[in-house]
């Protein structure tokens, strides 16, 4: 079976990596391919890793407010690129009124402080497909 | 371990085999092993046994005296409180201002700026990359107009002022310096804190621009001119917090911030200054993590080491050169989104540590702080938890209560121990610089923060309402929401001081803070005629970006 590849990045000015490394880890001894963008990554730049790497997951960490410009934008930038089936998944501080926001224009889960890895771990499991199986 | 004490029969051997044991065969206890939120494993009981190596004379000594393990004041609270400094800043300068005299109204004691990412990283709020982060985290400050609103009708000759700014440290301060000027307040006398701390954003918070040697450079200007001109201001607050956050163990927090600490000071004797000179005003910053004896011992091993270090590596002579002082905010990373009164609770036991350890100054976090920025209720509330603390609890009648308990004394000295081994480790990288360049404490730092998430994910750690007692209804409370009003005034005003100021005096300034990168001056000088030109942190930020340019982390998981 085709590894998932997933592309962590974390997006915008802020500098708090704990939660975008510890997810990358998790996510890697869970058996998935993960590609770590690093910091402050431009919505382009993070869309462009996505086609390079054939990713089949993004997970943006934003813990600093900026979500409502930046995941429009990424989504957006996907569909440009042909790339609207790759799955867009955000973990950070949201507001619960952004929550809905951001499940309406097309971000497939947003996990919140205190969630388990597992949960996280079993979402794109069920939810992610490989691209490579897809083809 | 205990193998040889046992044998030999002491009162402890003798209580384990007689009491104990007959007590465990009925009833086992709840694990088989006992560990701190850092892992770090925890005997049973303590006794005057496990304490062997400690010589009271030398190792606690009493308080206001050498190595300052019970405190650096004799009297500890009894003469004056701690300073209630509650962390604060969002949206423009106005809001910022009016949330300022409201904690102030309500007893705080001192000021702390919160300032926002564009401000963070010296960017000004109409870049490309301040989009959608204008005052998000922090109040959004670009210029010298700004500076002077947010301090609008505070006399900044009356109250200390802690600035939480690392990069654009110098920038800001020359801004506070302009604004504290112009109210008629002399720079002799005012007080106050710019965190300045550079190394631990390598490691851990990441707000750097710069590389690490030119921005080590800012940090020793800063420390020479406060020498001559602002000679009450703490000039840098060596940070363990972020280190923490990130998820190091209390004793890498510790190691880690002293061994900053040792650097700066290094740093400053190797351009020139004299360690009496510049080290009394060093201060520094630790977290007050939920587990309570090992925060406590974290406090007064940083103290002890401390002295020694600088009487015995640099050889300080002057006593406030020894003394380690020290702010103390609750662990934000405590905090969770899930019933989120817990918070409230859960802070003030941190505090308490803080507290129980001599903290000089404290910020208690606000319940709702894992949600957004803190609502001026939710504000008001982590401030009273320190006024009770303060005047109701009755800790402060007695200086060092808990000094003396085996307990604590003996994780006082693993604490020392450990931190020793740190630094010698780093000291043969070649300093702090160095072993940032390799890594070294980065990884460190992200090894125990996976490490920590695999014991909660296993339930070896239990977080109350996330992995156990977890309630199905959200009960969600109210939260400070920030709209994108207050990054359209804040470019709007930008781009009328850029109308109004007399741009060529701009210019010239900025030149002149190049100029004087390229050669050995101190930066404080031109920085501080760029402001009175009402050049932009952005456009001081941008003219060393040109000289030095930018540090970029090589992603690591």
């Amino acid at each position: 079976m085709a590894k998932i590849r997933v592309v962590i990045a974390k997006p915008g000015l802020d500098g708090h990596d704990r939660g975008a490394k510890v997810i990358a880890r998790a996510l890697r001894d869970a058996g998935m391919e993960v590609i770590y963008t690093g910091l402050r990554q431009t919505p382009q730049q993070i869309v462009s890793a996505a086609l390079q790497e054939d990713a089949d997951v993004i997970g943006l960490s934003i813990l600093s407010g900026a979500h409502n410009h930046i995941c429009p934008e990424v989504v957006r930038l996907l569909k440009e690129a042909g790339l609207e089936d790759v799955m867009v998944v955000v973990g950070g501080i949201i507001p619960d009124l952004d929550v809905a926001r951001l499940a309406e224009i097309g971000i497939t889960g947003v996990f919140r402080p205190g969630t388990p890895m597992q949960a996280i771990i079993t979402f794109i499991n069920e939810n992610a497909r490989s691209r490579a199986e897809a083809i | 371990m205990k193998t040889a004490t046992d044998e030999t029969g002491t009162p402890k051997a003798r209580w384990e085999r007689e009491t104990v044991q007959p007590a465990l065969a009925k009833s086992p206890e709840r694990s088989t092993s006992f560990t701190t939120i850092s892992g770090r494993p925890i005997e049973r009981l303590y006794t005057p046994e496990d304490l062997a190596d400690w010589d009271p004379a030398r190792d606690l000594s009493t308080p206001g005296e050498f190595p300052y393990t019970r405190g650096i004041h004799p009297t500890g609270y009894r003469g004056k409180l701690w300073t209630m400094r509650q962390f604060s800043g969002f949206g423009t300068p106005e809001q910022t201002n009016n949330r300022y005299k409201h904690l102030l109204a309500a007893g705080g004691t001192g000021l702390s700026v919160a300032f926002d990412l564009p401000t963070l990283m010296g960017r000004d709020p109409d870049h490309e990359l301040s989009l959608g982060e204008v005052g998000k985290c922090g109040v959004s400050i670009a210029s010298l107009a700004d500076m002077e609103t947010l301090f609008q009708g505070i006399c900044l000759s009356d109250i200390t002022t802690s600035m939480t700014i690392n990069s654009p440290a110098p920038m800001i301060f020359a801004m506070y310096l302009v604004v504290a000027e112009r109210q008629g307040a002399d720079w002799q006398t005012i007080s106050g804190t710019i965190q300045n701390d550079i190394l631990k954003e390598f490691i851990a918070q990441k707000e750097y621009i710069y590389p690490p040697r030119p921005s080590m450079r800012l940090i020793t200007d800063v420390f020479g001119f406060c020498a001559r001109e602002v000679p009450k201001w703490n000039t840098i607050s060596v940070s363990g917090y972020h280190i923490r956050e990130a998820g190091a163990t209390a004793l890498q927090e510790l190691a880690f911030t002293l061994r900053d600490g040792i650097e700066y000071v290094q740093y400053g004797v190797d351009a020139g200054l004299a360690v009496d000179q510049f080290v009394p005003r060093l201060s520094f910053f630790f977290n007050a993590h939920s587990d309570f004896f090992e925060e406590l011992a974290k406090y007064r091993a940083a103290r002890k080491i401390w002295a020694h270090v600088m009487r015995d590596r640099f050889g300080a002579k002057d006593e406030r050169s020894w003394k380690l002082r020290f702010h103390t905010q609750t662990a934000g990373v405590s905090l969770t989104a899930q019933q989120p009164y817990n918070n409230v609770v859960r802070t003030a036991l941190q505090a308490l540590s803080a507290v129980l350890g001599g903290t000089q100054s404290l910020h208690t976090n606000s319940l709702d702080e894992a949600l957004a920025l803190p609502t001026a209720e939710a504000a008001t509330l982590a401030l009273r938890t320190q006024q009770i603390i303060a005047h109701e609890s009755g800790v402060t009648n007695v200086v060092d209560p808990l000094g003396g308990s085996y307990f604590l004394e003996r994780l006082t000295l693993d604490m020392e121990k450990g931190a020793h081994e740190y630094f010698d480790t780093i000291d043969r990288m070649g300093g702090m610089v160095e072993a940032i360049e390799r890594g070294f404490p980065q990884r460190e730092v992200a090894e125990s923060a996976y490490r920590f998430q695999q014991a909660f994910e296993r339930k070896e750690k239990v977080i109350v309402g996330v992995n156990d007692f977890v309630e199905k209804e959200h009960h969600p409370v109210p939260t400070l929401y920030i709209d994108e009003a207050a990054a359209d005034r804040q470019i709007d005003r930008l781009r009328q001081l850029r109308r109004d100021r007399d741009n060529n005096r701009a210019r010239r300034a900025l030149d002149d803070i190049k100029r004087t990168a390229e050669s050995a001056g101190n930066l404080m000088v031109p920085l501080i005629e760029a402001t009175r030109a009402y050049a932009t942190v952005g456009e001081m930020c941008d003219a060393l970006r040109e000289v030095w340019g930018e540090y970029v982390e090589v992603p690591t998981i």
